[in-house]
């Protein structure tokens, strides 16, 4: 057999194991936007907050609704976009949106997730309402270097990135917006932007 | 390690790229199923399926068949066997290419 074969060989085997390890559809776009969708929502609820006059904000409140409709919309065009700019990107790769890496990649991602926002609300049952921002920082944090694992490498930092955001906003009690508008929107939007850089710009 | 000791472990069980594929598949999965390794290689089912056979009979990967509902669904795995080698092909691989 030929030196050129053996090389060739030795590339398949890595490019196999790297392709049925790891989901490389995710797009780096999506975050970008989804760092746009939560300054846009952060900006709203700023708003929110000042016609409220910085009054105490109760779980009954209208403002209160207002702004779990403002997170929730966030949320929602965050993903949307996300599966719609990944399916993309597999279609592109000749692969499928659902298969086994990417189900595995969300699995990895979904556990912390969920456990994360079921603490917050039993939190918000009794009454704790400092710590949301902060644990919802963290908890995102460790999904995503949960998750990390199975894709790029760049999602591990960014999850590093928001747990220690996250661990510093439990000391600035009252700037939790501030710190969900660095983590959630510049965070997204600076690694979204260089995982474009580096794998979609062609 | 000499010239014929290295060709040696060069496995011809592992001489084709569809059984380099799956065996590389299996290396960092720790079960794959038929349409997943389908996918992942992007082989026609009766291309897979002979493969499969031959890497089953080199009892280089078991297979557990079981179903989900009333869909048969197989899982490959790769045996101890297998993953010696298979480790064994890699190393005599790099070998070779750097020897020359």
């Amino acid at each position: 057999m030929e030196n050129k074969d053996y090389l060739e060989d030795l590339k398949e085997i890595k490019n196999m194991m790297s392709k049925s390890s790891t989901f490389l559809s995710l797009s780096g776009l999506s975050g970008v936007l989804a760092g746009c969708y939560a300054l846009i929502g952060a900006l709203v609820a700023h708003l929110l907050i000042r016609d409220n006059d910085y009054i105490y904000i109760t779980l009954e409140s209208k403002t209160f609704q207002f702004l779990l409709i403002d997170a929730l919309c966030i949320l929602l065009a965050s993903t949307i976009t996300g599966i719609v700019l990944s399916h993309n990107k597999a279609k592109k790769n000749n692969e499928n949106l659902w298969n086994a890496t990417s189900i595995r990649l969300l699995t990895n991602f979904m556990v912390p997730l969920i456990t994360g926002a079921l603490l917050i609300l039993l939190l918000l049952n009794e009454q704790v309402y400092g710590l949301v921002a902060p644990l919802s920082l963290i908890f995102y944090g460790l999904a995503c270097f949960n998750a990390s694992k199975y894709t790029f490498r760049d999602v591990r930092f960014l999850g590093i990135t928001q747990i220690i955001l996250g661990l510093i906003a439990v000391k600035f009690s009252g700037f939790g917006l501030y710190f969900w508008v660095l983590g959630f929107g510049l965070c997204h939007i600076f690694y979204g932007a260089m995982m474009w850089f580096k794998y979609e710009r062609k | 390690m000499t010239m014929k000791n290295i060709i040696q472990n060069i496995n011809k069980a592992f001489d084709h790229r569809i059984r380099l594929g799956i065996m590389s598949v299996l290396m960092v999965n720790e079960s794959v199923d038929f349409n997943s390794m389908k996918e992942f290689l992007g082989v026609t089912d009766g291309n897979l399926a002979s493969h499969i056979k031959a890497l089953e009979s080199d009892e280089f990967i078991s297979v557990e068949k079981q179903f989900i509902g009333k869909k048969p669904n197989t899982k490959y795995s790769i045996t101890p066997i297998g993953k010696k080698a298979f480790q064994d092909h890699i190393a005599a691989l790099e070998k070779l290419l750097q020897s020359k």
